[in-house]
């Protein structure tokens, strides 16, 4: 069994002991443990089903490669599934459940897959569920779903918070062993500003639990001794619990922290994501053992052995009674020396090498364990757990030899780099022939901005396997790096690391060497997926040969670990199936994130209110308060219309309407966009991007303009005034302003960068608030005006002027969309409010009311003004909106016009903006809806020749009226267009003038 | 070619899967093809089998660079619609949609075309007018779709927050015969298909030249050596303006970096498709328990087949706020492919100046939808030597005419 010993365990605490649920039981631990530490503290060793048999599964490894025991943690608010056990920190009252079984984990219906197994190779979904076709939507895929997943979805909105941080340093070491804290100990003493991360809560890496020495001393304490000189510097940032998730470009690192437990119940800050750039990187994130693949190998109670001696040394926690090892390294005996030291039995190394060298056998035999060169596992016995192994001969198909009872198996099968950062943004790999593993090519780094390697590795994860040049590669690192970014040759006094050679490894990748297809089939590469070796030479014998069709056909190294145990034994098999060497298979693509980060933690902060927060007029409270029906406009948020109690939304409109066109409104439109553009090139910068000439237009002067698209489309409309010769200010729609911002730096930056030209965007700078309808004038003038002129000589329609209302400085536009007499006065955002409520104590006896953009809509489009966004699409010119009027002849260009020169813009047959008028009044055409001419066009769709583009019911004319592009329509006044509607039934409707109210514009030029 | 069934599982089952054959062969090239096929994506594939299928033409190779399936048709998130605004757009989009219904069959290949219902949300009364104009074009063009009210998407679709703090959904258009395939099996199917019609896939292959003779295309120039023929297909994607280069013309097309990403798989919890284009992300959930996630493309032009981390931020905030449970997932993968951007967004399926040949790209962030109706039209005009009636509208010429084909009315993503 597995179980605490009574001394022992580095990181926990005796005195502190935790109590937690597994699965309704009630355990213990104690302080330090992990989920895992603590599970096989109590003689958990299954822990969980594997994906797609739902067989039984046990911890394999002690850190974040850990495939099997993912759990689910927490409840409601704070559930999380897919909880990596070896990772996770234990705490008091924590409540676990195993995952993906039903009823339970012991006994799980879903293992019937198991039985059958033999019939759900690779890739059988792809050769089966065809027949009969409906079946897979409605029964096949409906059970695959729910076999599939791994835990539960959560239920509930997350309570938890989370935060970005920003970190600006000139060296980030990655990685908290003995290679990283050199190279820190270095880099700090020459002045660099160093950020050193450990995903584990404490430092050391590997070197805690391998005993190894330096300068005399144990690792420990030199590690202790590093980290506390370390502290007191001021230039280091030292963080436990960072984990580095990606690299990208530029050297551009994601680090992800965890700050909490999970302990608390309430809400909490959570996790934290660093992005941090640094000048260079140093990787020394370690290497990961490797599993053995042998019939049987994931049985509960396999694992790697060096998770065997870090549960031991650690956590003071016995994997089990009797530990057989099964090796083809040195590395491995280290297991079996702890193990026996601890009192534990191990009755032998099953070692694949011929031979062991003399030192290390003397050493081992004479603790009384057995050494079996040359032998293999042919299967382990056990149904749940481990019983025992049967040991064969390396050389031979799985013959047994003997069997030999154990309820542990550690296996080793040497070790591989972490070279996923390295290779995140590009960095090469190459293949370590002493050590049959993938190691950085130094020589092809990923690049930084100035095409230079931004980053390094050093230590184990360089391929450096043994402590005496792992620690030297740190400093060396370190050295390369202060020499590069100081220009000078730090003196550096390296320290040493002691320790005698290893013996070489022989690669192994599946035994015994030629096992029959039988045991193959029960031999597992991918824990967590289900992938056998045969599985893997199946795809190689299908033709899936390129490493990344076994991965995807098989799902080799797909699951939530991405491979970290599986994907090089997975490649060994496939190259020896194909005949062909191990690099030449190649690796598959590494990918952030290195661990799984949750969604919460990259969304940061920007949740809620502050997801794209909401932009507020200065008015934006007082419509709140004033009944205002809120409708999302880009970032903004408009009243559609003003509600009064007992009034419907249609009714308030249809006051708001009526009472502007006869007393007076009062308009929010500061959402409008405000581009201030100045220079001395202004005039013939806008020359370019409107489609009228700007450069003429006389100061004090407004003029309507157009903006189209590079491909001649128009793009947005807007007043622009001449503020003085140098200076417009351009007028955007509300949705527009920062796209056309964005659009007139992209031509000023890139095309016309000599141009002397400025643009800012004032949008919110100035409040803009329209006075409108035949009362306007006198309501303003009431407010008492200095240094104005209202008088229509004094401001004609397009004209604009400068002084001050009320007391407040405005400038203030005479320009109209409702075809009404209209103001449009800018203020200081910061005296609009002031302004407003001015406005409406004055306007009292002229009745005035606010109104929102419904009755705006309506009015425009009974004045047959278009709108962007209803009556173009990305599609229409100017030309279709008859609007040509307002395209520049003489202009030798501007943006668009050569592309509204080719034939399909000139073409007779566009569609083109005109009104329609239902036979039925009261009818209102649906919004989008097309018109037909009862034929069927080459594709076999009814034939469209038209389609209203903005629809309403206008109260001023009492009728509905509807503005639409037809093909041809200006020449086709008076003609009745069929309109299908999406219930079968057709409207008809008259197309006539697209202006319904006011043509010669009575009511506007007063 | 042995079929794939039930029987056969059993009977290879019994025998350690020792008789399964090859899915593919790996052949070497001959000197010489009726028709050459550069790009083993899904649309190369997928012209070449309807050539043979069609048109008979089965002396074909198909010219891979890298390994079958492994640009864009391996890197997407498999959504399948044609709720597309444009006639020329909703014929082509729907062609394909209901070649995939009966795909598997047709291939003897499981595809997993999995029609569980595509659903885009409307967060704006804009939107709202948007997709009911896309509804009335729909139901004009025989394409089955239906604007539905806030409370049928959370029918749909429970986990869905109606009523988020930012952006309300207002309702959606609802596709209820879209849905997803795996995108692997695609390319798989059309493989083996093709290879079976004698056609020979030549992997790890790379085009380095195209050779041309009096204005006329007569071969490539390849790793593996010359091929000859005098129909050349180039399907390329990201890899488009290049290959065009080489033919010895330009192309309207941009490539940038489109990204995506998966969490870890999770027991169901959604059943249908979402894409909410107002906050710009889309999500879906695969067979294996992944949440299928994307947005938009990076804002600058590259070919490498990775992204900004900036841009995964923001899809994913934009999804929490839309799926407030998925907070509590982990992100397992991000990766980026390249896509190739034309200037109305649509396709390019055409003649091109050099005669023979043949250019079919421009399928940007969307294509996998498109991928039998694009072979389909494809293989109709390198047959025909000019374009079938799918792909007239798609030709080059529209751009120096003018004619775009702009869907981005009816949807920002253009998935
Ligand atoms: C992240 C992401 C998400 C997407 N999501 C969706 C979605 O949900 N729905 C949807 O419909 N579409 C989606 N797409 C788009 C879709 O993937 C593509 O439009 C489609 O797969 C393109 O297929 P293809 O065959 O044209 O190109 P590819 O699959 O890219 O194939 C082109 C092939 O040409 C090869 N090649 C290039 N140059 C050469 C040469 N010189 N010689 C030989 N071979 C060469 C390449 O190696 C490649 O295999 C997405 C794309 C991405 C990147």
């Amino acid at each position: 069994m597995s179980s605490r010993l009574s001394t022992g365990g580095k990181l926990i605490d005796r005195s502190l002991s935790k109590e937690f649920m597994f699965n309704g039981r009630r355990l213990k631990g104690f302080e330090g443990d992990t989920l895992a530490s603590a599970l096989l503290a109590n003689d958990q060793v299954m822990v969980g089903r594997s994906f797609k048999y739902h067989r039984p599964r046990g911890i394999v490894a002690s850190g974040s490669e850990e495939p099997n025991a993912l759990m689910e943690t927490g409840s409601g608010s704070k559930l999380e599934p897919n909880q990596r056990a070896t990772t996770t920190k234990l705490f008091d009252g924590m409540r676990v459940k195993s995952q993906n079984h039903w009823p339970t984990l012991e006994f799980d219906l879903g293992a019937i897959n198991s039985t059958f197994s033999k019939f759900f190779p690779a890739g059988f979904y792809y050769k089966t569920f065809i027949h009969p076709r409906f079946a897979w939507k409605y029964l096949f895929e409906p059970i695959i779903r729910k076999a599939a997943g791994l835990g539960n979805a959560p239920k509930e909105k997350d309570c938890d918070t989370y935060e970005y941080f920003y970190a600006h340093v000139d060296l980030l070491i990655i990685g908290g062993g003995i290679a990283g804290l050199a190279a820190a100990s270095s880099a700090v003493k020459s002045g660099l500003k160093v950020l050193i991360v450990e995903q584990n809560d404490y430092w050391g890496g590997r070197a805690i639990v391998d005993e190894i020495n330096i300068e005399n001393g144990s690792g420990s304490d030199w590690i202790y001794q590093q980290v506390k000189s370390l502290s007191n510097e001021k230039n280091v940032n030292l963080r436990l619990n960072m984990m580095a998730a990606g690299v990208y470009d530029h050297g551009y690192v994601l680090l992800h922290e965890t700050l909490t437990d999970g302990s608390n119940k309430k809400m909490e800050l959570r996790q934290r994501l660093w992005r941090v750039r640094a000048k260079q990187t140093i990787v020394a994130t370690g290497a990961i053992e490797r599993p053995l693949a042998f019939a049987g190998n994931d049985l509960p109670g396999v694992m790697l052995a060096s998770a065997v001696r870090d549960y031991l040394v650690n956590f003071g926690v016995s994997c089990g009674d009797r530990t057989v090892i099964v090796t083809n390294n040195d590395d491995a005996y280290r297991t079996a020396i702890l193990m026996k030291n601890a009192g534990l039995e191990v009755p032998c190394i099953i070692d694949a090498r011929p031979s062991v060298s003399e030192s290390l056998s003397k050493q081992v035999q004479s603790l009384g364990i057995k050494i079996l060169t040359g032998k293999a596992v042919s299967t382990v016995t056990g149904s749940k757990r481990v019983e025992g192994v049967a040991i064969c001969s390396h050389a031979g198909s799985g013959e047994v030899l003997e069997t030999v009872a154990c309820d542990c198996v550690a296996m080793s099968g040497g070790w591989s780099p972490v070279v996923h950062l390295w290779s995140h943004c590009g960095g090469k790999l190459e293949w370590d022939k002493k050590n049959y593993m993938f190691k950085p090519d130094l020589t092809s780094a990923p690049l930084g901005a100035n095409g230079e390697g931004m980053l390094t590795v050093a230590g184990t994860a360089n391929g450096f396997l043994i402590s005496r040049d792992v620690l030297s590669d740190g400093y060396t690192k370190s050295k390369e790096i202060i020499k590069a970014l100081t220009g000078k040759v730090p003196k550096i006094s390296m320290e040493k690391a002691h320790s005698g050679d290893e013996s070489e490894i022989l690669p192994v990748w599946f035994m015994p060497q030629g096992a029959t297809r039988k045991l193959k089939s029960k031999t597992w590469l991918d824990f967590q997926n289900d992938v056998k070796v045969s599985d893997v030479e199946l795809a190689a014998q299908e033709g899936f040969e390129s490493v990344e069709h076994t991965k995807r056909y098989t799902t080799l190294g797909m699951a939530t670990d991405q491979g970290k145990l599986s994907n090089i034994n997975g490649l060994a098999v496939l190259s020896n199936s194909l005949n062909v060497s191990i690099p030449d298979v190649g690796t598959t693509t590494f990918r952030p994130p290195f661990q799984p980060i949750s969604l919460g933690a990259i969304a940061g902060e920007a949740r809620h209110e502050l997801f794209k927060p909401i932009r507020k007029t200065s008015i934006h409270n007082w419509i709140n308060a004033n009944g205002g029906v809120w409708e999302p406009v880009a970032d903004w948020r408009r009243p559609f219309c003003f509600q009064r109690n007992g009034e419907s939304i249609k009714e308030a409109v249809e006051r708001e309407i009526v009472n502007t066109r006869t007393n007076c409104g009062i308009l929010d439109a500061s959402t409008l966009g405000k581009i201030l553009v100045k220079g001395p090139d202004a005039a013939r910068f806008l020359d370019m991007i409107y489609t009228n000439v700007m450069s003429n237009l006389k100061v004090g002067k407004c003029r309507y303009g157009l903006m189209c698209s590079e491909n001649g489309f128009l793009s947005d409309d807007g007043v622009v005034a001449r503020l003085s010769d140098d200076s417009y200010l351009c007028h955007t729609t509300s949705g527009g302003s920062d796209r056309i911002h964005a659009h007139m730096e992209e031509w000023l930056q890139t095309e016309w960068w000599d141009w002397k030209v400025y643009t800012l965007n004032l949008t919110e700078q100035f409040s803009q608030i329209a006075i409108v309808g035949p009362k306007a004038r006198q309501l303003i003038e009431k407010m008492g005006v200095d240094g104005l002129d209202l008088s229509p000589e004094g401001l004609p329609f397009m004209g604009f002027s400068e002084g001050f209302i009320a007391g407040i400085s405005v400038r203030i536009f005479r320009i109209s969309f409702s075809g009404e007499l209209s103001y449009e006065i800018a203020v200081p955002a910061l005296k609009a409010q002031e302004f407003w409520d001015l406005a409406l104590i004055s306007g009292e006896e002229f009745e005035v009311m606010p109104y929102g953009t419904e009755a705006l809509h309506v009015m425009r489009a009974e004045k047959g003004f278009i709108m962007i966004g209803d009556e173009t699409d990305g599609t229409v010119i100017p030309q279709d909106l008859g609007l040509d009027w307002a395209i520049s002849k003489k202009k030798e260009d501007f943006i668009g016009k050569r592309a509204q020169m080719r034939s399909f813009m000139k073409s007779e047959n566009r569609w083109k903006l005109v009104g329609l008028k239902t036979i039925d009044p009261s009818v209102v055409l649906p919004d989008g809806c097309y018109a037909v001419d009862g034929e069927s066009n080459s594709y076999g769709h009814k034939n469209m020749i038209g389609r209203v583009t903005s629809s309403y019911f206008s109260p001023t004319l009492e009728r509905s009226i509807a503005l639409a592009l037809v093909e041809n329509g200006p020449d086709r006044m008076n003609e009745i267009l069929n309109f299908p509607n999406l219930d079968g039934s057709v409207t008809k409707a008259a197309i006539c003038d697209p202006v319904f109210f006011d043509k010669e514009g009575k009511n506007q030029n007063v | 070619m042995r079929k794939y069934s039930v029987a056969a599982i059993v009977r290879e089952a019994l025998r350690y899967n020792a008789g399964w054959e090859r899915a593919w062969r790996s052949p070497e090239p001959k000197k010489q093809y009726d028709a050459v096929i550069i790009g083993a994506g899904g649309h190369g594939l997928a012209t070449a089998y309807y050539l043979g299928k069609n048109h008979g033409i089965k002396n074909v190779a198909i010219i891979e660079k890298g390994w079958l399936g492994g640009g864009n048709t391996g890197r997407n998130t498999t959504i399948i619609r044609s709720n597309y605004l444009q006639d020329s757009s909703a014929a082509i989009y729907e062609k394909a949609r209901s070649l995939y219904e009966t795909l598997s069959q047709e291939l003897n290949y499981n595809v997993m075309f999995s029609p569980r219902g595509v659903m885009m949300l409307a967060q704006t009364e804009h939107e709202i007018r948007g997709y009911r104009r896309t509804a009335h074009a729909n139901n004009l063009q025989g394409v089955e779709t239906e604007f539905i009210d806030p409370k049928t998407v959370k029918k749909l679709c429970p986990i869905i927050e109606l009523s988020g703090p930012r952006f309300p959904v207002l309702g959606a258009l609802w596709q209820p015969r879209g849905g997803t395939a795996r995108h692997d099996a695609v390319a798989w199917g059309y493989a083996r298909a093709c290879s079976d019609m004698g056609m020979d896939i030549i992997q790890k292959c790379e085009v380095t030249d195209i050779l041309k003779s009096n204005g006329k295309v007569v071969g490539v120039e390849t790793t593996k050596g010359v091929i000859k023929t005098h129909n050349l297909g180039i399907i390329v994607a990201g890899n488009s303006s290049i290959l065009a280069e080489k033919a010895g013309f330009r192309l309207p097309i941009e490539s940038v970096s489109l990204q995506a990403l998966v969490s870890e798989p999770v027991k169901p919890c959604m059943d249908v498709v979402v894409m909410a284009n107002t906050v710009h992300g889309y999500m879906s959930q695969s067979d294996k328990g992944e949440m299928v996630i994307g947005g938009g493309t990076d804002g600058f032009n590259n070919y490498t087949q990775r992204g900004s981390f900036h841009h995964i931020e923001e899809t994913v905030r934009a999804l929490i706020e839309t799926f407030p449970i998925i907070s509590r997932l982990k992100m397992l993968r991000q990766w980026g492919g390249v896509v190739d951007v034309t200037g109305d967004r649509s396709p390019i399926i055409s003649k091109t100046p050099l005669e023979g040949c043949f250019i079919n790209c421009g399928w940007g962030t969307g294509g996998f939808k498109a991928i039998p109706g694009s072979g389909w039209a494809m293989a109709e005009t390198m047959a025909n030597g000019s374009p079938s009636q799918l792909a007239s509208a798609f030709s080059l010429d529209r751009f120096r005419e003018g004619r775009f084909i702009d869907e981005s009315v009816a949807a920002g993503v253009a998935h």
